[in-house]
């Protein structure tokens, strides 16, 4: 019944707003001019009478606003009223509300950010059903690859796996007709498929039945993506006959979309089966064969759904008795494992961990600098409150409830991070877009699944508005105890205090945050600059890398160093080319290949026995001249070093040194490798980058190609000519030599720009998290200077009128935001130095004991600090004291 | 001592009723009814009436309808609901209890305990 009534009263509140308003108007009117009525028959003038009767009345504002209370609606009503009022204020002080709205914009998109890559790379990493109980098996640590025979003995043998499927990565050469292009591709066991539980989108997947042997399954699934880029969608797709690596295969069915195959970050064009491996690695053409090779571990990773009711200890278990049984069985080939189960996305535990970790230590770092923001942005409420102390009394006084008042300002702070996450949200969804599409490098298919979704839209309202309630709180207690008769007499009271506060130390640690972030993003970039200058043991300016794989069109045997020959040769034609070098994966490009070496004398070539693993490279005689890698001892190969005469090599003087005692004594001795090869140390080269650029010196060795065949094969071409024009020379010999070879051509300085890609990112979210450092420091510097100049804004017009130079008034206004900046740049710059030798493992060359580096922190720091308080400043110099001491 | 007594909270409410429950009153009316009533002794600060009357007139118990004053001017008149009727019953004899409980307490003599 109540209820009733006063939802009919609330929604004629809604609804009749204005009716009810003049209602209630000419109530009161009506009540007043009765009472004028009975005050004149005492006697008084009609004008006089009303007077009267309107002091008696009492304060009319108030009781209109309590009638409105007392008849229902408010909440909405007054919400409009208060957003309507704090739009008002707020466009009256444009540069506080700009500074609030750009601080949470900033933090609340740096969030939101954070969140997008969170909730696309940890929470939902795979697009595949039941992915929680999906593992891969680990051989050792980070590395799950297998031979093909240990794998197929461990999906038949163990009884933990719903199933266990493997696949590897490739890049072959795919013929549709027109020229023929590289693609990257996925050779999968036959039950791939069914152990992920995928659907296909159109025809067929791939099945355990289609295998019968190598070679045997010549079919083509296509990823969705591929097939809508490269096949238009054409739904006649399934059935086509295409070429790759000139053998026919069939393109059987298209997979469905959003599945990208198990790897993240890397996303396939099409998959082949695994047993077609000779045909798509190019094995076959060298006539060795991978699928029944135990000793050699290619198959990347084996994964499969673990069944109902089994735990990981128990599979683990289960796969090391398979494990001891291989190493019995196979003692020449299976060394003893133990093996691992990992989450497949992040290749196991390689990626996995450190990724989650730093992913999370990011949104960790954002929640913290949303918390400064906000403790920041509560400040700067808490300064204006205090400035406006006097329109709060004269409100108080005018019959405003506190409530209605506290109501007001959290209006005001909702409105402004309602802003700014409005606008950080709309920054951080074009940020996250443009990750999606993001292709830093050329010849890897990159794929980051991290497009914003309802999840970031929720996150970044939810960060808003309890940030909004957050700061908004901040000046509650002011508001609370401001005593209308006091301040309306007396100004705002003049209290300062002199005590250390929470807020003071917030501010240091604020400031020295942003000092250690500034001090590491310089030495990051310093140390970035001069990585790009260092000795990489080949010089990449002015060389021009095309890279091939003769697989691609078919070369084996014989023909394969004859057509590796001829295209040196006619890249040596081309005018303005200095040399020609070939070698089969330039250094600093992935891992490269590694081998172990044993010494001469060694009989029993196990993995236990050797001295090292080193590099190993198959290169022409003139690659080092055309790479640019110095000789230091001895001689390079000739044309001479073929499958006919000695095996030679030439080595690093870090191989030297390791296997031989020193470069001297290297020459001309000889070595083992674990294939029982006996090669003779024929030259010393320079010792170069192989895997990372922070990586120490490690062995390396080189063979002639024609001792050494591999169907891949990248040439360094050196010329001062233009690139554009090179590489389009380069593609014209090729064209002429065969038209069915497709190739990958870049500048070596282009290349590397994958080895400099984490040295290049970490710079990059060192800058943009310097950057939200000193916005951080910036605003709090800022609150807290406007707040104590605004504070003490009588007692500095007093003392101007007593005399005071500007000089004293500014110290005393900013002395103590001068002395907390001071403060925490010198911790942070000392805690910055100490986290550079951090920084170091990432950022090749980075160094903190730079006088640049330490210059540049602190002009940076100066420079903030001037930023942050030269509006407080210039407020406290520019006192009209006259003005003020009669305002007060 | 003044022989004006300040309004105990919550006990306009029933002074508004009771005003109401003589006849149909404008704001003002309701006003003057009280100051009759009793005897000039209770205090009433204007404005708070208003407040009071829709608070009133949202729970039911009164209702109102707009007319012509004794002064020929338009205005709000209030009346009693049956909802009114019987809270003004229910209240009067609990505060009737209360007053009488507190006369006895306050008149209590020592050789009485």
């Amino acid at each position: 019944m109540r209820l009733l009534a006063y939802l009919r009263s609330l929604t004629a509140r809604l609804f009749r707003r204005s009716k009810l308003e003049d209602e209630m108007n000419e109530e009161l009117r009506s009540h007043i001019q009765h009472r004028a009525d009975d005050l004149e028959r005492c006697g008084l003038s009609r004008g006089e009478a009303e007077r009267c009767a309107r002091i008696e009345f009492g304060g009319e504002v108030r009781f209109k606003e309590e009638s409105r209370e007392a008849l229902g609606g408010r909440f909405i009503d007054t919400l409009v009223q208060d957003a309507r009022y704090s739009l008002r204020v707020l466009r009256k002080s444009p540069g506080f509300t700009i500074t609030a709205v750009v601080t949470l914009a900033l933090a609340i998109g740096a969030n939101a950010v954070v969140f997008g890559v969170l909730n696309g790379l940890i929470l939902r990493p795979l697009n595949v059903p039941q992915e929680q109980d999906l593992y891969m098996i680990e051989r050792e640590r980070g590395d799950g690859m297998l031979s093909y025979p240990d794998y197929l003995d461990v999906r038949d043998r163990n009884r933990s796996f719903d199933g266990l499927a493997a696949y590897t990565l490739d890049l072959a050469g795919l013929d549709t007709g027109d020229n023929p292009v590289r693609a990257w591709v996925y050779e999968v066991s036959g039950n791939y498929f069914d152990v992920l539980r995928i659907q296909p989108h159109l025809g067929r997947l791939i099945h355990a039945s289609d295998e019968h042997g190598a070679g045997s399954a010549p079919y083509i699934v296509l990823t969705y993506a591929y097939w809508h880029t490269h096949f238009q969608d054409d739904r006649r797709v399934v059935g086509r006959v295409v070429q790759l690596n000139k053998h026919p295969f069939t393109i059987i069915g298209v997979a469905p979309p959003g599945f990208y195959g198990t790897l993240m970050f890397f996303s396939p064009d099409f998959f082949v089966p695994l047993v077609n491996h000779g045909q798509v690695s190019g094995t076959t053409v060298l006539g060795s064969d991978f699928l029944n090779k135990r000793g050699t571990r290619w198959v990347f990773m084996s994964l499969g759904h673990l069944k109902a009711g089994v735990a990981p200890g128990r599979a683990i278990a289960d796969l090391n008795a398979i494990g001891s049984y291989l190493e019995k069985t196979y003692p020449k080939d299976d060394g003893h494992v133990n093996f691992g189960l990992a989450s497949p996305g992040f290749y196991g535990n390689r990626l996995g961990p450190p990724l989650r970790a730093f992913v999370t230590g990011l949104m960790l770092l954002a929640a913290l600098i949303l918390l400064a923001a906000c403790a920041n942005l509560g400040s700067l409420f808490a300064a204006r409150a205090a400035d406006r102390s006097r329109e709060v009394a004269l409100r108080l006084a005018l019959g405003a409830g506190r409530t209605r008042i506290l109501r007001s300002l959290l209006t005001e702070a909702l409105l402004i991070s309602l802003m700014g996450g409005g606008f950080g949200l709309w920054g951080s969804v074009a940020l996250l877009r443009g990750l999606s599409v993001w292709q830093p490098f050329a010849r890897f298919p990159l794929n980051i699944p991290v497009d914003a979704d309802a999840n970031v839209y929720g996150a970044a309202l939810v960060l808003a508005v309890v940030s909004g309630i957050l700061f908004g709180l901040v000046p509650v207690r002011q508001v609370l105890r401001v005593n209308p008769y006091q301040i309306v007499k007396a100004g705002a009271a003049g209290v300062t205090g002199r005590r250390v506060t929470a807020r003071d130390l917030l501010l240091v640690a604020q400031i020295a945050i942003c000092a250690v972030l500034v001090t590491s993003s310089m030495v990051a970039v310093r140390g970035l600059v001069r990585s790009l200058h260092s000795n990489f043991g080949f010089e990449p300016r002015n060389a021009m890398l095309m890279e091939i794989d003769l697989n691609m069109a078919g070369y084996g045997g014989d023909a394969l160093p004859a057509m590796q020959q001829r295209i040196i040769h006619s890249m040596e034609l081309i005018p303005g080319v200095e040399s020609v070098g070939l070698i089969d994966e330039t250094p600093l490009f992935g891992g490269g290949s590694t081998a172990l070496v044993y010494t001469d004398q060694t009989i029993d070539l196990g993995p236990a026995h050797a001295v090292a693993r080193s590099q190993i490279y198959s290169v022409s005689p003139e690659y080092f001249h055309a790479a640019g890698t110095i000789l230091l001892a001895g001689r390079t190969f000739s044309w001479h070093d073929d499958e006919n005469s000695p095996r030679v090599a030439v080595v690093n003087r870090e191989f030297a040194r390791k296997i031989f005692g020193s470069a001297a004594k290297a020459m001309g001795r000889y070595y083992k490798r674990g294939n029982g090869t006996r090669l003779q140390v024929v030259g010393i080269v320079e010792d170069g980058k192989y895997a990372a650029l922070t990586e120490d010196p490690r062995p390396a060795m080189f063979v002639p190609f024609l001792q050494a065949p591999s169907t891949e094969s990248s040439l360094v071409v050196r010329s001062k000519r233009d690139p554009q024009q090179l590489a389009w020379a380069m593609r014209n010999q090729l064209l002429a030599l065969d038209a069915a070879l497709p190739a990958y051509l870049s500048t070596w300085d282009k290349e590397l720009d994958l080895a400099l890609f984490p040295s290049r990112m970490a710079t990059l979210s060192l800058g943009v998290l310097g950057a939200m450092g000193a916005m951080l420091a910036i605003t709090g510097i800022f609150a807290m200077a406007a707040y104590s100049v605004s504070k003490r804004l009588k007692e500095f017009g007093i003392r101007m009128a007593l005399g005071a130079r500007r000089q004293e008034i500014l110290q005393a206004a900013l002395g103590r935001a001068c002395k907390l900046l001071a403060l925490g740049s010198a911790a942070g710059l000392i805690l910055g130095i100490l986290a550079s030798q951090v920084l170091a493992s990432i950022v090749y060359t980075a160094t903190p004991r730079d006088p640049l580096v330490l210059a540049a922190v602190v002009v940076a720091m100066v420079l903030l600090g001037l930023a942050a308080t030269w509006i407080p400043a210039h407020r406290a110099l520019s006192l009209d004291p006259l003005a003020l001491l009669r305002e007060e | 001592m003044s022989s004006q007594a300040q309004l105990l909270p919550g006990t306009l409410d029933l002074l508004i009723l009771k005003a109401v429950s003589l006849g149909p009153l404008h704001g003002y009316g309701v006003l003057l009814r009280i100051g009759q009533i009793s005897g000039q002794a209770l205090l009433i600060e204007q404005g708070a009436l208003y407040p009071a009357l829709f608070r009133l007139v949202r729970q039911g118990v009164l209702k109102a309808s707009w007319g012509v004053s004794e002064n020929n001017r338009r205005a709000k008149f209030y009346e009693l609901t049956a909802l009114g009727r019987k809270r003004l019953r229910e209240e009067a004899d609990g505060w009737n209890r209360l007053a009488a409980a507190m006369g006895a307490a306050l008149a209590a003599h020592p050789e009485e305990v």
